[in-house]
């Protein structure tokens, strides 16, 4: 495969295959950003793929208090399905589970949309018959009263049909140390692109898979053309030396999100140099499957 | 754009129906064709030429410069655009808004915002009783929207009150909230007696004491809740008398318990 060596890592010419998705963003607060944070990983925690979780989900940023709806810290965080019936879903369960149990918790709309998506609506049956809505400044709130006090809970979130899943950058190192290195850099850069999630466990996985498996009800299994133990004895991508990799996987509300945390992310590895990787790649499926293409070396320029 | 402004000539010598005077029905009439509008309530025809001078400028916003407690009816009807009055009004201002805004430098008589459901009403003076309820026979008052009294209100301010806020800032007279169905009340002043009377459902905020509160009402703690925060944000530009009423940890008292019960006042600690 072409390439370009750009201090000291090289950059195959090749690009990141992605896919449409449904997503929403929710603002979660509480009394402390400690608990508010607690919510919020709770949320995301079992939401690494789409394939066994039913949605990815992640923190988007934390919000100081002057940034939320009731002027306490606060966390957007981002959910990612592939219909907008398993987002709704997937949103219901999780507020239900996650938020409204936490301590102190309020659930906002991330964004509005003409398609909204149930969110206290849906919730405000645990009020079993207590639950007030209350319209404040034009939006629709639920009441729930809890143990702590109340649930505060917005009526309706927006919904997207322009998100984008599936963005990622492989990365290649010659340790597990220094490939670890390069994909933390990389995490770091990212976090700070607004509109896009890293589901995976602190952004990282370093089990990327391939459709499909020998076993008839596997879905997907392990990607053996990028694991190194396996160099030598399947059809490997790997070249010699190369004893790591890690993949990083973004979804965006937009395709430009998507690019900009790829931009950012490669800019990251790349200026750690050879103190991180060796090379970085991203996964594709030849470009017939997903309508999003990211291009590794146009992200460079 | 200049306003189109209408100055009352003297005090009317009859009560005078407004309720033609909105941008929407002045769209593309002639300044001849607005004076020939009549707007009497007699048998005694009166146009509005007769009664005010008239300045042609932009229907879009209607000043009216000198009130009378006869110039009943002002902005019924509204659904876009702005009316102002320099002075007072009669009865029923911004009956059955639905968007735009009244202003009202003066006093407003009786059942002003009656029915309303959406836009906003702004009271400078003082605002007469029913204020935001509905007339005879009807089942429910304001629907929507936002109301806003500088000063006083008369009694059963909100009676009925089915959804929108209401900030009385001064003196709130017997019965406030009254009947309501839910919505927000929202008295920054005292309170004549029995606020809340016999309430369904609702959220009544009493900034200080009232004259009596009905014992129906059962204590439900002392709370921080932030639905006050929301509420305290969304009202902030509109009044920083409400907003202050509202940062504080208040009292709730659930009721009224003679009727449904799942209404709320929050007061200070008593």
């Amino acid at each position: 495969m072409r390439s370009v060596t750009v201090n000291g890592v090289r950059v195959d010419d090749t690009f990141a295959e992605a896919f449409g998705m449904r997503a929403t963003a929710l603002v979660i607060t509480a009394d402390s950003a400690r608990w508010a944070k607690q919510a919020a990983m709770s949320m995301t925690g079992f939401a690494t793929s789409v394939i066994g979780c039913g949605c990815e989900a992640g923190i988007d940023r934390v919000l100081p208090a002057s940034e939320t709806p009731d002027g306490r810290p606060g966390i957007r965080v981002l959910l990612f399905a592939v219909s907008t019936g398993e987002l709704q879903k997937q949103v219901q369960r999780r507020v239900a589970q996650c938020v409204l149990t936490c301590a102190g918790t309020a659930c906002y709309a991330g964004f509005e949309s003409a398609e909204p998506l149930k969110l206290g609506d849906g919730l405000r049956y645990f009020g079993d018959g207590w639950q007030i809505v209350k319209q404040i400044g034009g939006k629709r709130y639920w009441r729930v009263p809890v143990m702590d006090g109340e649930f505060v809970c917005e009526a309706t979130t927006g919904l997207t049909k322009e998100a984008v899943g599936g963005g990622n950058l492989l990365i290649l190192g010659a340790s597990p140390k220094k490939t670890l290195a390069a994909a933390e850099a990389a995490v770091a850069a990212i976090a700070a692109v607004d509109n896009a999630i890293m589901p995976f466990p602190g952004g990282i996985v370093r089990s990327g898979s391939k459709v499909g498996s020998k076993y008839k009800a596997v879905m997907a299994s392990t990607n053996d053309a990028y694991c190194p133990t396996l160099r030598g004895i399947t059809q490997s991508a790997l070249e010699p030396g190369v004893a790591s990799v890690l993949e990083i996987v973004i979804d965006g509300l937009t395709a430009d999100a998507v690019r900009e945390a790829m931009r950012a992310g490669l800019a990251a590895i790349v200026a750690l140099g050879t103190e991180g990787a060796m090379r970085v790649s991203a996964g594709n499926y030849g470009g017939k499957l997903g309508p999003h293409h990211f291009r590794l070396k146009e992200l460079l320029r | 754009m200049k306003p189109l402004v209408l100055t009352l000539r003297g005090e009317p010598e009859q009560r005078l129906d407004l309720s033609p005077l909105l941008p929407q029905r002045l769209k593309g009439l002639t300044p001849a064709a607005v004076e020939a509008i009549p707007l009497q309530t007699t048998r005694q025809p009166i146009t509005v030429g007769d009664a005010f001078r008239l300045r042609p400028g932009d229907v879009e916003t209607i000043r009216i410069v000198g009130g009378s407690e006869r110039l009943d009816r002002v902005g019924e009807g509204l659904d876009s655009g702005a009316i102002e009055v320099e002075g007072d009004v009669g009865q029923r201002a911004g009956r059955g808004l639905s968007g735009g805004r009244l202003t009202i430098h003066g006093d407003a008589g009786p059942c002003a915002g009656s029915g309303m459901s959406g836009g906003m009403i702004e009271i400078r003076g003082a605002a007469g009783p029913f204020l935001a309820g509905p007339l005879p026979g009807e089942m429910a008052g304001m629907r929507g929207g936002t109301i806003i009294v500088r000063g006083d209100a008369g009694e059963r301010a909100a009676d009925r009150l089915r959804r929108g806020t209401i900030v009385i800032e001064g003196r709130a007279g017997a019965y406030a909230g009254s009947r309501m169905i839910a919505g927000t009340l929202i008295l920054c002043g005292p309170a004549g007696a029995l606020p809340g009377y016999l309430m369904k459902r609702g959220t009544i905020i009493l900034g200080r004491d009232c004259e009596a509160l009905a014992p129906t009402f059962v204590d439900s703690g002392i709370h921080d809740l932030v639905a006050l925060r929301l509420l305290a944000r969304s009202v902030a530009a509109l009044s920083s008398r409400a907003e202050a009423t509202l940062r504080r940890p208040l009292q709730r008292l659930a009721g009224d318990t003679s009727v449904l019960g799942k209404g709320e006042l929050f007061c200070r600690s008593r």
